[in-house]
């Protein structure tokens, strides 16, 4: 089999098990429809390890698989560009995919759904791996929207449950008014570029650094500029970013295996994976790059404070993937691409492992999801607690553990990066570790350490609970197609970043793939501090964000652990910032008071004024004018089509009398 | 030779139509049902031809007929297709079959009656975009407009008489300055109705600035443009399914594809000057209907307004002058004939079984009709331009021909991802999703084999050209590029 094919067979495999699974899922049955699935994204899995050992080997590809249009010289085509950056991409989205895929037995095991929702997730592998895989802007947004339907599609999986499908609606919009900002990038790029495919317009963007484009009367901006902030305006919306960051949250409505795969470790991370892949563009505009950051680190602290108050542990792990989101954002900002891809594979992993084992905390809950109904889960459920320890400790940054190396560069990149924001940014970015160490670690300690509070749970917060179990049997452990991905996903969440961290930030892995300009030289200022993974995970006892850690998780100990009453009596001393905290600052409400109210205000009065009023009015009018001189004439000639035939002879008349006269 | 294929596209359906009348009252209702049908499939088949005959590499028009009419007045039966008309003409004939499929079962009233009226309005409207000769184009435009009428005006609902009044009153008024300027036409042409003449003839710029008015109240109330456009929603929420259908998905089209025949090249210094005007107007259309689209209660008056939002994105690509936009805008008026036929096709599904086309009768449909459910959503993602489906094709091209133009045209343009999205979905929700709340809805069942036919048949359709737009756009490219040149000249004396 040539490459070629292989390449085919990455995306198609999935899709293959979506189609089947999704049109005939009546006839497969629920076996089928995950014998089907599973094993389309497991030879996906298995294509991408091959196409990421021919990458290694040194064999990129850049070519067309069809042209989807043509206008004379200008095409537009579906392509694949196999380099280091998408076959990583690759192996990440179809690893973390197979998992959930596994887990999906177990977790949707008495939904009535099961194959639809198969389908989906299998439907949804496909997309993220074509918009990984694109050689152009076009197939890029073909995946970006795709990616966001399936999102839509299963957020309002459970389509009776009324949050829920409001949840998947404003999702939606929330993205489509970030891809609004999208398309009028791709647009601006084909304008100036003449092309939409990645080569050629990277190839030319050097000679347009310079290019302006007046969008107000006399003040001409950098185009280069303009066009990364449009494309930066979709990767808000779909990497959640501030302000378009009220989607995700409420995302959680959704069956847990898919917060974890498209929620968490692949389709929100879209936007930074875009960002690393048009390096060549922001490379060209300071502005943008500021701006990326600031974004960034706004959402890295800003996002992890909400976690702190959250009770639904879906919830905390949701503002916790915003943060780190903000976190890869801020990353692209200091030019270290390649620091915020790293950070996202590492996260991929630890994040995809939080949320599935909060997963199988919901299982053993009988599908209740506040945290102050559980504790002293780890006499139950070993597995899922040593698992969530993991992902827990490497989520903020433990000392050799994948999210240490990833986390730790990006504070020091942003430390070192020349960009004036570059300094608030610092201390978003390094506040940022207190707390996502300690909302991390409230909620790890209110899980599955101290009492045992789910035995008089209420159940009148039964998200999802569609199960049929008894409520008083002792918590237990969740069968093995749950705790097995757990497991598989806790060796990479352990190792994957002492492993990888040389060759993928200091070593050549990336080679062409990534564009850092020469005046932004973080990259270079860090390789000459790094001395191997060993020596830097030592090193880190000696520094700021490994204390700020230990600070945050000692702290959540102290508050959830022993002095309950503490957190109790802050709430009430500081009711305002609680109540702004648990508001979510109040952003839903601004956005459904200006957005959808003021849009629908605005309509109903164009509708009723403009059309019905004013439009209608007018012809109404004029036909009741004609009616009335219908009836004059009426003496004339009876039958009233034949009145305005006779109208239309004199007009013709009249008309082609004044036309002659003009000549 | 292609000998007649054009005629017998315009004239079997008529003479189906006329023998489905001859069936006469109802109870021979069967026998019309299967005529009709025959009769849609044959005006289908025999227009299959155009396609697989159709030379791309060449703009001049193919398969021409011509012959004297009225010698007295140089008018002639003068027929032919390019690249832009011949997808239409397609589109048309593919229409007629469905809709006589989905009139099978609802129209039990003076069925005989209703399928011949659609017949004949299909060779009729293939006559309108085949006709190289003005007298015999403005014959065949006002033509279709008789068993449209009637159609809204018989069958329709029970403020039929107002919509059918409301709709002839526009249009007429419209087609009258039509004919005013083609009869100038006529005498600067040197004694000529022969469009493509016309096309050739050098006017001053005072009687290109008026006959451009004149075209842009004929046409502009066809697609139809705000502000004239108070009509479609009307008509449609009277009109039955089937009457609907072909509105949307064709009669629109008739009225922006004069904008291509006419207009643009007969009086194209004009056309230039004044394309900031219909820029506004089509730039309006986009965003004012798309929010007034958002409040509407009534699922049809929803999707009439969708199209008029749509149909913006038709004009706002003709008027950028660049191939990316023109062809954009032909690509949107095929699709848009998918989407909205499709639409309305499932709100009558729903009107079939409940009587109502308000949306809070409904609600939690999916629990009933999973698999209407799945078809309503494809169809509703393409009204809301999802890249893959058609819906998506169209737009983008036009998008990408703003930003070419003006960023501020592309940033107006583009409000409709959120609009489109908005609006559509929003409907989607309050229908399909939830619980069921009106009992009714309990007892509904969902598609059967002949709606199943039609759903599948427009989803293969607006996938199809949302993943594989090429032949469609390597249709009309050559005749696109070449008038776009010939549009570029001036015909200033």
């Amino acid at each position: 089999m040539d490459m070629k094919t292989l390449y085919l067979v990455v995306p198609l495999a999935p899709l293959f098990g979506a189609i089947v699974a999704g049109l005939f899922g009546r006839w497969v049955g629920r076996t089928g429809a995950h014998v089907v699935t599973i094993g389309g994204v497991a030879v996906s899995l298995i294509a991408s390890v091959l196409v990421f050992q021919d990458v290694l080997a040194g064999h990129t590809f850049n070519g067309t698989v069809y042209t989807w249009m043509a206008l004379g010289d200008l095409r537009f085509e579906i392509g694949f560009l196999i380099d280091p950056l998408s076959a990583m991409m690759m192996l990440v989205v179809t690893f973390v995919s197979l998992m959930v895929h596994v887990y999906t037995i177990g977790y949707m095991h008495d939904d009535p759904g099961y194959q639809r929702f198969f389908s989906y997730i299998s439907l949804f592998t496909f997309s993220m791996l074509m918009l990984v895989m694109s050689n152009n802007f076009l197939q890029l947004f073909f995946g970006w929207e795709a990616v966001g339907l399936v999102s839509y599609l299963l957020i309002g999986f459970w389509y009776t449950k009324e949050t829920a499908i409001y949840a998947n609606l404003k999702a939606f919009l929330v993205n489509r008014v970030g891809d609004f900002g999208f398309i009028l990038g791709i647009g601006l790029v084909l304008a100036y570029f003449g092309s939409l495919d990645y080569a050629t317009v990277f190839a030319k963007a050097p000679a347009l650094a310079n290019e302006t484009i007046t969008i107000w009367p006399d003040t001409p901006w950098m185009l280069m500029t303009v066009i990364a902030l449009l494309l930066f305006v979709g990767a808000m919306g779909k990497s959640a970013q501030f302000p378009l960051h009220v989607w995700l949250p409420d995302s959680m409505e959704g069956p847990t295996p898919i917060s974890a795969l498209i929620h968490a470790a692949t389709m929100v991370t879209a936007g930074i994976f875009m960002v690393a892949r048009m390096s060549p563009l922001y490379e060209l505009s300071d502005v943008a790059l500021s701006t990326v950051m600031v974004i960034g680190a706004i959402t890295a602290l800003f996002m992890g404070f909400l976690g702190i108050v959250q009770n639904d542990i879906k919830r905390v792990v949701a503002y916790s993937t915003l943060s780190q989101l903000g976190y890869m954002t801020v990353a692209l900002g200091a030019s270290a691409y390649s620091v915020a891809v790293f950070h996202l594979m590492t996260h991929a992993f630890f994040k995809a492992l939080l949320f599935l084992a909060a997963g199988s905390v919901i299982i053993a809950m009988h599908h209740n999801q506040d945290i102050r109904h559980m504790g002293g889960l780890r006499k139950y459920m070993p597995i899922t607690w040593i698992t969530s320890l993991i992902g827990s400790l490497a989520l903020i940054g433990t000392p050799f553990l994948s999210g240490f190396y990833s986390k730790e560069t990006i504070i020091e990149a942003v430390r070192i990066s020349h960009l004036p924001v570059a300094e608030i940014a610092y201390w978003a970015v390094l506040i940022g570790v207190f707390v996502t160490a300690f909302y991390s670690f409230r909620m790890y300690f209110l899980v599955f350490h101290g009492k045992e509070r789910f035995r008089n749970a209420h159940h009148d917060h039964g998200h999802d609970d569609h199960h049929g179990h008894g409520h008083d049997a002792e918590p237990h452990e969740t069968p093995w197609v749950v705790t097995g991905p757990l497991l598989a996903l806790a060796l990479p969440s352990l190792a994957i970043g002492y492993m990888t961290i040389e060759p993928m930030l200091f070593g050549d892995y990336f080679g062409n793939a990534i564009y850092v300009a020469d005046r932004h030289p973080v990259m270079h200022e860090l390789n000459q501090h790094f001395h191997g993974a060993v020596a830097m995970g030592l090193h880190a006892v000696a520094t700021l964000p490994f204390w700020l850690a230990v600070a945050g998780v000692g702290l959540a100990a102290f508050f959830y652990l022993r002095r309950p009453d503490i957190p109790a009596a802050l709430r009430t001393r500081f009711a305002f910032v609680y109540s702004l905290l648990v508001n979510k600052y109040w952003f839903d409400e601004l956005y459904s008071a200006v957005f959808a109210k003021g849009a629908r205000l605005l309509g109903a009065g164009l509708w009723r004024g403009g059309d019905q009023a004013i439009i209608d009015g007018a012809v109404n009018g004029a036909a009741g004018l004609v009616a009335r001189a219908a009836r004059m004439l009426k003496a004339f000639q009876s039958g009233y089509i034949y009145h305005y035939a006779f109208a239309m002879l004199i007009g013709v008349f009249a008309l082609v009398t004044w036309f002659a006269r003009l000549n | 030779m292609n000998a007649h294929i054009l005629s017998l596209v315009v004239w079997i359906p008529i003479v189906a139509g006329v023998l489905v009348l001859a069936t006469g009252s109802d109870r021979n209702a069967a026998l019309a049902r299967w005529l009709a049908l025959a009769g849609a499939l044959l005006g289908l088949i025999v227009a299959l031809p155009l396609a697989t005959g159709f030379d791309t590499g060449t703009s001049a028009m193919q398969f021409v007929e011509k012959a004297a009419w009225i010698p007295a007045f140089n008018v002639h039966y003068h027929l032919g297709v390019d690249g832009i008309s011949m997808p239409l003409v397609l589109l048309n004939s593919f229409t007629t079959v469905l809709v006589v499929i989905a009139g099978w079962q609802v129209i039990q009233d003076r069925v005989a009656q209703y399928m011949a009226a659609f017949l004949i309005m299909s060779g009729l409207i293939n006559g309108a975009f085949a006709a190289l000769d003005g007298i015999l184009f403005y014959v065949f435009f006002e033509g279709m407009l008789i068993p449209l009428y009637l159609i809204v005006g018989v069958w329709g609902g029970p403020n039929r008489v107002y919509a059918a009044f409301k709709f002839f009153l526009y249009t007429l008024a419209g087609s009258l300055l039509m004919l005013v300027a083609f009869i100038y036409l006529y005498y600067q042409a040197g004694g000529s109705f022969d469009i493509q003449t016309w096309h050739r003839t050098s006017l001053g710029m005072t009687a290109q600035t008026l006959m451009f008015l004149a075209f842009l109240l004929a046409f502009g109330v066809k697609v139809p443009m705000w502000p004239v456009h108070t009509w479609l929603p009307d008509a449609h929420v009277e009109a039955p399914t089937g009457g609907s259908v072909v509105l949307a998905a064709i009669t629109l089209k008739v009225g922006a594809y004069g904008f291509l025949r006419f207009m643009l090249p007969i009086v194209p210094d004009a056309s230039r000057e004044l394309a900031w005007l219909v820029i506004a107007l089509s730039l309006i259309a986009v965003a004012y209907i798309g929010l007034v689209a958002l409040v509407q209660s009534d699922m049809k008056k929803l999707i009439a307004y969708s199209s008029i939002a749509h149909m913006g994105f038709v004009t706002l690509g003709f008027f950028l002058f660049n191939e990316l936009g023109w062809e954009g805008g032909l690509v949107q008026m095929v699709s848009h004939g998918f989407v909205s036929a499709a639409l309305f096709l499932c709100i009558g599904v729903m009107y079939d079984r409940l009587h109502s086309r308000q949306i809070r009768d409904y609600g939690g449909l999916v629990n009933r009709m999973p698999v209407f459910a799945a078809f309503f959503m494809l169809f509703a993602m393409a009204n809301a331009g999802l890249p893959a489906t058609s819906g998506f094709v169209g737009e983008f091209m036009v998008i990408m021909a703003a930003a070419q133009v003006n960023f501020w045209y592309a940033f107006v343009a583009a409000t409709t991802l959120i609009f489109g999205a908005a609006y559509t979905l929003w409907m989607y929700k309050r229908v399909v999703f939830g619980t069921i709340t009106n009992p009714k809805v309990e007892t509904l069942t969902d598609l059967n084999g002949r709606e199943w036919l039609l759903m599948v048949v427009l989803a293969l359709c607006v996938l199809g050209l949302g993943l594989y737009p090429k032949p469609l756009t390597d249709i009309m490219h050559v005749s696109v590029v070449d008038l776009l040149a010939h549009v570029a000249q001036t015909k200033l004396p």
